[in-house]
């Protein structure tokens, strides 16, 4: 595996604080490597939007990070803690070296200005040295890289259709050529064609651009086409992480084979739909001990009372995966 | 531009409608007090002055409604709103074309600067929200409860007086004549300063709360959340992002709240007997009036409308999405 | 003269609700009533309202003198006799603003019940039918939203001559129900294309049944906003009404009062106590009743709840502010916060059992 670029060392995020937090990220320890694709699944709920929100410190009030590390380790020079960035140095860490697509394609976009203002005023903010012709020409390339004519510079927002309005965001995303793109359900407000048409763009893009991408979504069939690996998330923590194919020919959490059991598969035998009784946690009221164990069909005794550590299980291709659960309790624990 | 013809449209809608409604009032109330000062100033009036007061007023019964209704109108083209009894024998045009320069330019002036000034602190309250910006709102929701004319009353009991540098009454000092030269402008200034504040602090207040509340509305919307990850400076967040569409909903409450804002606005001109519109139509009422109150109510409301045509066209420069192309 | 400031209108539910947390939706419903009421805002417009209810019932039995009844005591400062002194003719200030208090109340009150009536019928009906009846109703309540409403009363009720409460009222409710009229039509269009009322629509209920059984109880809110605004307009018509001396000078209002003080030149004779009580209890009430309002904005648009704590101190005792765009941080350290047990600590067989079932 190649060298990691984001390592986050157990994150922690919540929203409000005393007697009303609510922790929706639990002790999560996730690495990305250069140039891979991470997919990031779990139902609403999950804190997989939290995690990614969290990260990049955009998450709204009352949102909080009350502990962890997000090492980044930039192409030259020295890693650092994305966390204990001051507000200059995380601006210029924005955008620069993590970009971000995000959820609604309708609303990611300023409705009042032209698209051309809003691709070149980050040039403006990271790049004040370029020349207002140069800003436009980028603007341009990047609209074109992905499949826009040039004359839409001048169009606003409104006047372009949602799978555009994407591809500006996606565009937008890698204008200051990022080492991070973070896909936030990036195609869940788009139709099925449109959505695969993006998608595999940008993994072409990304062949040939040579980012890393954590890509979010609750739609696991995505995920196993389009990502190298894949981390299941489930009541805020990490509960299973391994290779796509692993996941997807033999998921070892309980609660990873519920969610490949809720959609039909696109290659390969027939199977049935199953999906998973019972409902999501309650963030306020986390169940202990493993906190899938209510709903898990092959809980045992001490699911209920042990929170289990994501660890690599023994077995065959335990290296290269990992999983919390303790029909599979972990050998060498991660993080 | 089909949008400016269609705003267009509906204020002509509009104006016929108020005029249409000035000429029906008079004619639904029982008894006549026109009748009445006619007769009080009988000898004194013109036939043709009697004629006019006669369409104004629906005082001839020979004549069918229609008949009076196209009358008025053929009047109302050639500018004669009848005369006023207050200043007799003025006629009601001129009377208001005397009076309306003072109104626009008190009224005008200061609703402009409380609008922009109250959305600039607006923006500040809504987006360093939780600072001690958030101790300005009970003030705030408390003036603007205040009435105009009472926070008047008080400016004037607590900062005129023989020796104070405001004035308490007027629009320029006695023994000057009106005219553009370097001791009535000065005058007139002073004058204003006091009605002016007065508006000012009782109507900003309203645009304060209306900005900070569409300001923490719009905060978050997921283009800024972009923005903020875009690693734009603070400012061009809050500027170009955040207030930049905030202003829209404002903008468009200022053109529907123009017609409240007027209405307040002309008591401080009754209390500070500026000599504008407001304290006209304050003199019509006691003298019972009715040509210059009708004549008066006519000229505000086309003002409103013709202020809120400019705030629509302010709206349509300031939102893409109403100006379609082609 | 008071510029709505209800921003209901302007907030498009479900929009841009990004990374909100997702937790604490369900168990919403049942509690909402006494969510309102314990929003601090709220409580306190309403206790302040109460009060001014009160006084209004009891004012007339409560006040010490008669209202009218003359004395010697001319322009007397307050004192132990007249709490808030005399008038010009030795009347008792404190009795008049007691007995104004029902008037203005019942004036506020009235003329709200029939904006709102109004506006419910012809917003309501716009938003729902759509289509002609729609563009009808909305250019009638559009030309009364920019036609400059306090002048129009004006006009109106000093062409009525001496007009009475009951009939100032009724001006003013029916020229100013165009606000509410067309926040509800903006509400009810919104409304109209949800799920819900699709669906009873299309079970074949009858049209005034999906408005009174589907639509009423979700415009609630905006409907009592609306109810508010229109009284503190009310209020505030009726005393510049009163004040201008267009009324009837027979019935008390605070505007009757300070119309007598402003006559009687109470400000170059230094009598405060004369016209400041009587601005300070109007503007009290509409105070009163836009922290009500605010109250009811607060409840129907949550983005305008303030986030209870947004100073917090970190671990290492630096103070933090939320705010949006940067997250704060409370403590970056690396030590897990839960502790996982990577092995279980005794019985560990059962696993197999387990497993191989």
């Amino acid at each position: 595996m190649s060298e990691p670029v984001l390592e986050i060392k157990n994150l922690n995020v919540g929203y409000g604080l005393g007697d009303q937090a609510v922790r929706a990220v639990r002790d999560v320890n996730l690495t990305l490597h250069r140039g891979e694709v991470l997919g990031l699944a779990g139902e609403s709920g999950s804190g997989k939007s939290t995690l990614a929100y969290g990260l990049t410190r955009l998450l709204p009030p009352p949102g909080v990070i009350t502990g962890g590390q997000v090492i980044y380790h930039p192409e030259q020079g020295a890693a650092y803690d994305v966390l204990e960035l001051s507000d200059q140095q995380l601006r210029g860490f924005r955008w620069g070296e993590t970009a971000i697509v995000f959820q609604g394609a309708m609303n990611s976009l300023n409705p009042v200005h032209k698209i051309s203002t809003q691709l070149t005023d980050v040039l403006r903010a990271h790049r004040p040295e370029m020349s207002d012709a140069a800003r436009n020409a980028r603007a341009r390339e990047m609209l074109k890289l992905v499949g826009i004519a040039a004359d839409r510079m001048d169009a606003y927002p409104h006047q372009l259709s949602g799978g555009m309005r994407q591809r500006v965001m996606i565009g937008m995303a890698l204008i200051l050529q990022p080492q991070v793109v973070i896909m936030d359900e990036p195609t869940t407000a788009l139709d099925v064609v449109m959505q695969r048409q993006i998608l595999g763009q940008l993994i072409e893009l990304r062949e040939r651009l040579g980012f890393s991408v954590i890509f979010i979504t609750h739609d696991l069939s995505l995920l196993v086409e389009f990502s190298n690996r894949i981390a299941i998330m489930y009541g805020g923590r990490i509960v299973e992480e391994a290779p796509a194919a692993a996941i997807y020919k033999d998921s070892l959490h309980p609660y990873s084979k519920g969610l490949l059991g809720s959609f039909p598969a696109l290659r390969g035998p027939r199977r049935e739909l199953t999906g998973i009784p019972g409902s999501p946690p309650d963030l306020k009221g986390m169940p202990s001990g493993c906190s899938f164990h209510p709903r898990c069909p092959k809980a045992f005794e001490p699911c209920s009372g042990h929170i289990p550590v994501l660890g690599r299980p023994g077995t065959p291709d335990g290296p290269t995966r990992s999983v919390a659960c303790w029909l599979h309790p972990a050998e060498q624990p991660v993080g | 531009m089909k949008y400016l013809l269609q705003r267009i449209a509906f204020y002509l809608f509009t104006a016929w409608a108020a005029i249409t409604l000035n000429f029906f009032i008079p004619r639904l109330v029982p008894g006549d007090p026109v009748q009445a000062l006619i007769a009080k100033f009988q000898g004194q009036l013109s036939t043709q002055a009697t004629q006019s007061l006669y369409v104004l007023f629906g005082l001839d019964k020979d004549k069918s409604v229609w008949q009076e209704y196209l009358d008025y109108w053929g009047q109302l083209f050639h500018g004669d709103l009848g005369l006023s009894f207050t200043f007799f024998p003025t006629p009601v045009s001129e009377i208001i074309s005397d009076s309306l320069p003072w109104t626009l330019l008190l009224v005008g002036i200061t609703t402009i600067i409380s609008f922009f000034l109250g959305t600039g602190l607006g923006v500040l309250a809504g987006w360093r929200r939780g600072s001690w910006t958030d101790g300005l709102l009970p003030v705030t929701t408390f003036l603007s409860s205040v009435p105009y004319f009472w926070l008047g009353i008080i400016a004037i009991y607590l900062l005129t007086g023989p020796d104070s540098f405001f004035p308490s009454s007027g629009g320029f000092d006695n023994g000057l004549v009106p005219a553009f030269d370097q001791y009535f402008i000065p005058s007139a200034i002073r004058h204003s300063v006091l009605p002016a504040l007065t508006i000012l602090i009782s109507s900003v207040s309203g645009w304060i709360l209306s900005m900070r509340n569409m300001m923490v509305t719009v905060s978050s919307e997921d283009y800024i959340t972009v923005a903020h990850a875009k690693g734009l400076s603070d400012r061009r967040v809050a500027m170009s992002y955040a207030a930049r569409n905030a202003l829209l909903p404002n903008v468009s409450g200022f053109a529907l709240s123009l017609g409240f804002i007027v209405g307040g606005t002309l008591l401080v001109e009754i209390v500070f007997s500026y000599p504008g519109i407001g304290f006209q139509l304050f003199q019509a009422l006691g003298a019972q009036d009715y040509p210059l109150m009708q004549g008066v109510f006519l000229i505000i409301t086309i003002s409103v409308l013709v202020a809120n045509l400019i705030a629509d066209v302010a709206y349509l420069l300031l939102d893409p999405r109403t100006r379609k192309e082609g | 003269m008071t510029i709505p400031t209800s921003s209901i209108e302007q907030v498009i539910p479900g929009q841009g609700s990004m990374a909100q947390p997702e937790t604490g939706k369900p168990a919403k419903a049942k509690r909402q009533r006494f969510r309102f009421v314990s929003n601090k805002k709220a409580a306190t417009g309403l206790v302040m309202l109460a009060v001014y209810v009160l006084l209004a019932i009891i004012g007339p039995w409560v006040a010490p003198y008669d209202p009218d009844a003359r004395s010697n005591a001319l322009i007397q400062p307050p004192s132990g006799d007249h709490w808030l002194g005399t008038t010009h003719l030795g009347q008792d200030v404190f009795s008049q603003l007691l007995i104004g208090t029902r008037s203005v109340m019942l004036v506020g009150f009235f003329a709200g019940t029939i904006a709102t009536v109004l506006s419910v019928l012809i917003g309501v009906t716009a938003g729902y039918l759509g289509g002609k009846t729609d563009e009808g109703l909305s250019a009638l309540s559009n030309v009364f939203l920019v036609i400059p409403a306090l002048p129009l009363i004006i006009i109106i009720t000093s062409t009525l001559q001496n007009a009475e409460d009951w009939l100032i009222a009724l001006v003013i409710g029916l020229t100013s129900w165009s606000w509410n009229a067309r926040v509800l039509r903006a509400q009810t269009l919104s409304l109209r294309r949800r799920d819900f009322v699709d669906a009873s629509r299309a079970t074949g209920e009858k049209t005034w049944r999906v408005i009174v059984f589907e639509l009423m109880p979700n415009l609630t809110a905006v409907i009592a906003s609306g109810f508010i605004g229109t009284v503190i307009f009310a209020v505030l018509s009726e005393i510049t009404l009163a004040f201008i001396g267009v009324t009837s000078s027979s019935t008390w209002n605070w505007g009757t009062i300070l119309f007598w003080a402003q006559g009687q030149q109470a400000l170059a004779q230094e009598a405060w106590w004369w016209f400041i009580p009587a601005g300070l209890a109007i503007a009290l009430l509409g105070t009163a009743l836009s922290l009500i309002n605010f109250g009811i904005d607060e409840f129907v648009s949550p983005r305008l709840r303030s986030a209870g704590k947004t100073k917090i101190k970190t671990i290492d005792g630096r103070t933090v502010r939320m705010r949006i765009g940067f997250t704060p941080v409370l403590s970056n350290s690396p030590e897990p916060h839960t502790h996982a047990t990577p092995v279980l600590p005794a019985a560990t067989p059962v696993v197999k059992k387990e497993v191989t079932s």
